[in-house]
């Protein structure tokens, strides 16, 4: 192996990890905020990167009968909730979200889609239609078993992921697509030839890291986010709603799904379940941050990036068995370096 | 009435007996088969995740290596499938055993997590394997031979499978019916009551664990000489999810739900296999949105599965009788009263820089009752928690009969004859009193998964069985043998850990705030009942916030404030020292 | 309309099936500090968790008047604060997002205006205001646990036993502190050990044994019934 070939291994790994990264603080954010080990995120990936496909080919994506589907079954939900007790205003407010606020995605999608837009608008379109699943998805599933345990929880997102991956069969079939790339040109620097779409990759990543930093350090909604992480009943002591932060947690979780399948969708073919391999990798950096660091799991994620490059280089059948087989060597460090400590 | 009581299940077996005999459409013999495979993987699910609060998503990977192993073996080098059967069970038990070992000691989740990624990776590498046929797999298996006759129709594999899975899902019961049954069982409590009285909560995290991994190995085993060949697909990871689906239909707790919850899923696969291409149009995986629903509506609705309703069709189960037992249980010598027992010198704890407990030392002597007594937030459960093993000395040292206790865990401090009582109660609520009090006799027993598996732990059962009988008639709670022990009040709980605690034939009783909760008649029958215990040669050391309680009943008392010895001796004496009474009341008011 | 700011009656609350409190009843006037004491298990911080809306509870709990509000989220933003036993403090964020989220409720102005308040009566917050929380003292944290509930601008002020595990020292200032506070118009019900301290500074006194009232009354008279040194100390028997 040539520096040539490094450099690029180097180049591929730092990409993914990139993806790998997004994916993972969104994992170690649900889970510290809500306990929810969120299996289900890839499903976001798939969705997203698939509905800036089909945009990208003039089509009205599917996803947004989808939005509009769960925006109705939450409101079902929130009804049933409102049979013994409601006020106007929780009735709007449910009005609003779940039924008003997709029917105005739909109508804007509706009306764009076949317009032919520049690709970022179409971009932005695909987070408008994917972001807002994520409010729903934890009304649906979540928030009835805000106190079940972590156990029950994990499971329950293994039924989501199964549902969601299921859905994405019927609505976008078994067929494969490929996103047309935000910008196709190239740039060389040195003997190193970057796409563009390599630098979308590592901007948006930088610029969602300094997002959350930013909303986690200096708005009140983001401080009340880390406080119900810290310490819940303190949280819920001074006024903080655990819906309020769950659904902020999986609305943002929702957000970097689309983002990363916005952004990985011109790199490789995504198909209907393509999203899962993707999250869980993700998920081994996430591990590799025990669920709690974000730093942690941002390294671990390029590190997962770059074994996944070079494992397909030198071993490349094996690529699939080497970086989830890494979870073991991971689980015996934890294992090792945390003291024991017994779950409620 | 026994019979009665075995009635359904008897039926049910006559029925599976009688089917394949019946003029059933032959997919019908294909699909039970189905399901007995499925059921066993199931029931080894129900044990991990529905009593042992842990779960596994990977269990398909377990029974691909039953597979693979017979596969290999019977087709490469023609052994027999009898001999590959043994092969196989261990291969599921030595890949189950380190993967347990690294997982078990973290919180319960990361097992889960582990088991998506390496059934991920199993799956992968079954498939790349030359030895094993890569995604090909391997065909032309022999079938199971039995005196010449050869299993070689769905009809009569029927059977063998279905032998398996009664017999499996029987010695589960036994099992779980069993010393080290309720082991595990304590296990989703959070296991420090069970760790208390001696159990290894690693090894029973183990146990089931490998237990899991053996039953899924031996579906994978009967699965490949029913099939006749094998390759990667059904083991993998959307298989384990299918398992963990089963079990969560079935209902998590419950050895015959795991069938229950097969036959469910398995029969609903079909039938949307069968219809839903005509609804929708087209084929493809579409009943997993279903299943992913399904899944998400149980946990949300019947969190217990589907199987407590079906019980609740069913004869209501008899109360067994506790069977008679000749044999007692060898009882300690105690030590004669006034030696020296547990001695405590110069504990300190610090946490951060808090000093919970400032250097504290103390004695309790044989035969006697000693009192740990202080206001709110003294130090006095952390001292406490410093003998039982819970929190580690940050200097000092305790001594029991002069060997030092420094850095033994809870279970060895237990083995030394010390039981302990929780100032939370920590008891299991769906477990009878019975059960519970037996829990605490764990250490003067010794059968281990074999001998629980096929009964042959009866006599010392009995025995362990009559013992805590017997305790709980001792402190007169006899009446609420066979109730959960959640039914019972605050008080009777408190009670009955304490029973629990005397069936480890303790030398030393230690007491975490036994009358808190309790009303003025209970307390008093609870101090009649320590001062019977002291007269038998037994030590109490009690932590305790009521005053009024120690006041009549110990011999000695230790008060600290602030983490601080600040008065020590008789009770008289101790109440009006004023250093007690400002700590009490609060400040020279 | 009685006039109270809290009316309870008939208070029942349980941990699994075990009932902790059999129908308590207690009332207490607006501006007034009223403290419930008892032994350890009498079930006084069941009591000030089931009127937080922590613990459910059945019962009647009048607040101003009306039924108090279902969520825990509406007794905050209605003005009831519980600064609990264990202070639940933020320990890895700063004592200034600490106080803070206190007032998470409230809007920026009136934040920004408690806030200077707040650190012009501890003093000693707001020198360590971009500590953490979990690195200060016992006595500290007992001070932040207050001033973050003071944040949220409450009318009704729950504390569950501010002096436990303090220094005497501290426990007079703190115990002084939420005198001074009774003059800002704000209610205070104090569960407290320290019965002595407690009944001192209260107007009202309700001494819990086995979660029933045994004695309830002016404070002062409360401090002098035999019933407490029994309760507390065991006198008879």
């Amino acid at each position: 192996m040539d520096a040539m070939i490094a450099t690029f291994l180097i180049q591929d790994g730092v990409t993914s990890g990139a993806i790998y990264a997004l994916l993972g603080l969104a994992l170690v954010l649900v889970f510290s905020v809500t306990r929810v080990i969120f299996i289900p995120q890839g499903e976001f990936v798939a969705y997203g990167a698939l509905t800036l496909a089909l945009l990208d080919n003039g089509r009205i994506p599917p996803t947004i009968s989808l939005l509009v589907c769960f925006g109705a079954v939450a409101f079902l939900l929130d009804l049933w909730d409102m049979r013994r007790r409601t006020d106007a205003r929780t009735f709007l407010r449910s009005l609003g979200l779940n039924l008003v606020l997709p029917g105005i995605v739909y109508g804007i999608v509706t009306v764009l889609a076949p317009l032919g837009l520049p690709s970022f608008a179409k971009a932005l379109l695909t987070i408008l239609i994917i972001a807002p699943m994520g409010l729903y998805v934890y009304r649906i599933a979540y928030r009835p078993l805000a106190d079940a345990s972590v156990l029950v929880l994990l499971i329950c997102s293994i039924g989501v992921h199964l549902a969601m991956m299921g859905l994405g069969l019927v609505f976008f079939g078994a067929e494969g697509l490929r996103a047309q790339p935000l910008d196709d040109a190239n740039y060389t620097i040195g003997s190193l030839m970057v796409p563009a779409q390599s630098l979308w990759i590592y901007g948006s990543t930088i610029a969602i890291i300094v997002a959350l930093y930013i909303f986690f350090e200096r708005t009140l909604l983001g401080k009340a986010l880390r406080a119900t992480a810290v310490n819940r009943l303190g949280a819920r002591l001074v006024g903080v709603r655990t819906q309020l932060t769950g659904v902020t947690a999986f609305m943002l979780a929702a957000t970097i799904g689309a983002v990363s399948g916005v952004l990985i969708g011109p790199i490789t073919t995504i198909y209907y379940d393509t999203g899962f391999l993707i999250g869980l990798k993700g998920f081994v950096a996430a591990i590799i941050g025990g669920l709690a660091s974000f730093p942690v799991t941002a390294v671990a994620a390029i590190g997962v990036g770059l074994i996944e490059s070079f494992a397909s280089f030198f071993a490349s059948s094996y690529k699939e068995v080497i970086v989830f087989g890494l979870i073991v060597p991971v689980l015996i460090w934890l294992s090792l370096s945390h003291t024991f400590h017994e779950e409620e | 009435m026994t019979f009665r009581r075995l009635l359904p299940g008897l039926a049910g077996i006559l029925l599976l007996a009688v089917v394949p005999i019946l003029p059933v459409p032959p997919f019908w013999i294909t699909l039970l088969n189905n399901i007995g495979l499925a059921s066993l993987v199931t029931i080894g699910l129900v044990l991990l995740t529905g009593v042992g609060g842990l779960t596994s998503f990977g269990q398909a990977a377990f029974c691909g290596f039953g597979a693979y192993t017979t596969a290999v073996l019977s087709t490469h080098y023609g052994v027999s499938p009898w001999l590959t059967l043994p092969l196989s069970l261990i291969v599921g038990a030595a890949i189950a055993l380190p993967l347990g070992l690294i997982t078990v000691r973290l919180s319960g989740h990361f097992l889960p997590l582990g088991t998506i990624a390496w059934g991920l990776a199993l799956y992968y590498l079954f498939g790349k394997i030359d030895l094993l046929g890569r995604y090909d797999g391997i065909s032309g298996i022999p079938p199971i031979e039995f005196g010449g006759y050869r299993f070689l129709s769905d009809g009569s594999i029927y059977y063998l499978i279905w032998f398996f899975v009664i017999a499996v899902a029987i010695g589960a019961r036994n099992l779980l019916d069993s010393r080290t049954g309720r082991g595990i069982r304590a296990l989703r409590g959070g296991g420090q009551a069970a760790e208390a009285f001696g159990v290894n909560i690693v090894r029973a995290k183990l146990t089931v664990f490998v237990f899991a991994g053996v039953v899924a190995a031996l579906s994978g085993w009967l699965y490949v000489h029913m099939q006749r060949s094998v390759n990667p697909t059904p083991f993998g990871l959307s298989m384990g999810i299918e398992y963990l689906l089963m079990a969560v239909v079935g209902g998590s707790g419950h050895v015959w739900g795991a069938i229950f919850g097969a036959g469910i899923v398995l029969i609903l696969k079909d039938v949307l296999q069968r219809f839903l291409p005509g609804i929708i149009g087209t084929t493809a995986n579409f009943e997993m949105i279903v299943f992913g629903i399904l899944l998400v509506i149980i946990l949300q609705l019947a969190r217990e599965g589907l199987w407590p309703f079906v019980l609740r069709l069913l004869p209501k189960r008899q109360p067994r009788p506790v069977p008679a037992s000749e044999h007692r249980l060898a009882k300690r010598t105690l030590a004669p009263a006034g030696s020296p027992l547990i001695k405590v010198e110069k504990a300190r704890k610090t946490f951060g820089g808090l000093v919970a407990v400032n250097d504290v030392s103390f004695e309790v002597q044989a035969g006697r009752i000693v009192g740990l007594i202080g206001p709110n937030g003294a130090g006095k459960s952390t001292t406490f928690n410093l003998i039982t093993g819970i929190a580690s000395l940050t200097t000092g040292s305790v001594f029991y009969e002069g060997q030092p206790l420094t850095g033994d865990s809870p279970r060895q401090i237990a083995r030394h004859g010390i039981a302990r009582t929780f100032q939370h109660a920590k008891i299991l609520p769906d477990m009878s009193v019975l059960e519970n009090v037996a829990l605490g006799a764990h250490l003067r027993g010794s059968a281990g998964v074999f001998r629980s598996f096929l009964r042959l732990e009866r006599d010392e059962e009995a025995t362990l069985l009559a013992e805590a009988a017997y305790q709980l008639e001792r402190v007169g709670l006899g009446q609420y043998r066979d109730r959960p022990a959640g039914d019972l009040a605050l008080g009777q709980i408190r009670i009955l850990e304490i029973a629990r605690a005397l069936a480890a034939d303790p030398a030393v009783l230690l007491l975490d705030e036994p009358a808190a909760g309790l009303r003025h008649g209970e307390k008093q029958e609870l101090a009649s009942l320590l001062r019977k215990l002291r007269e038998e040669g037994v030590s109490v050391l009690l932590v305790e916030h009521d005053m009024g309680f120690v006041m009549g009943l110990v011999d000695h008392l230790v008060v600290l404030d602030f983490g601080t010895l600040i008065a020590e001796g008789k009770p008289a004496e101790v109440r009006r020292h004023p250093a007690v009474v400002a700590a009490y009341l609060g400040g020279a008011a | 309309m009685t006039g109270n700011l809290l009316e309870l009656s008939g208070i029942h609350a349980s941990y699994g099936r075990a009932e902790v409190l059999h129908g308590i009843s207690l009332s207490m006037k607006a501006g007034s500090i009223v403290t419930v004491i008892g032994a350890n298990g009498a079930g006084k911080t069941t009591l000030l968790n089931a009127v937080m809306g922590i613990m459910p509870a059945r019962g009647t709990i009048l607040y101003d008047g009306v039924p108090v509000p279902h969520s825990v989220e509406a007794r905050v933003a209605a003005g009831l604060c519980l600064v609990p036993e264990k202070r639940e403090l933020f320990a890895s964020m700063s004592v200034e997002d600490n106080i803070e989220l206190g007032g998470f409720l409230r809007s920026a102005s009136e934040r920004a205006e408690t806030r200077e308040e707040l650190y012009a009566r501890f003093p000693r917050l707001a020198e360590r205001r971009r500590q953490l929380a979990g690195t200060l003292s016992g006595g500290e944290r007992q001070m932040l646990a207050l001033a973050r509930a003071l944040m949220s601008r409450p009318r009704l002020l729950l504390l569950d036993e501010p002096s436990l595990g303090l220094a005497s020292k501290i426990v007079t200032d703190i115990l002084d502190i939420v005198s001074e506070l009774r003059k800002t118009g704000v209610s205070i019900l104090l569960v407290e050990q320290n019965a002595r301290a407690a009944l001192e500074i209260a107007d009202e006194g309700y001494l819990i044994e086995l979660g029933e009232v045994r004695r309830s009354g002016p404070a002062a008279e409360l401090a002098a019934d035999p019933a407490l040194m029994e309760s507390y100390l065991g006198t008879h028997s």
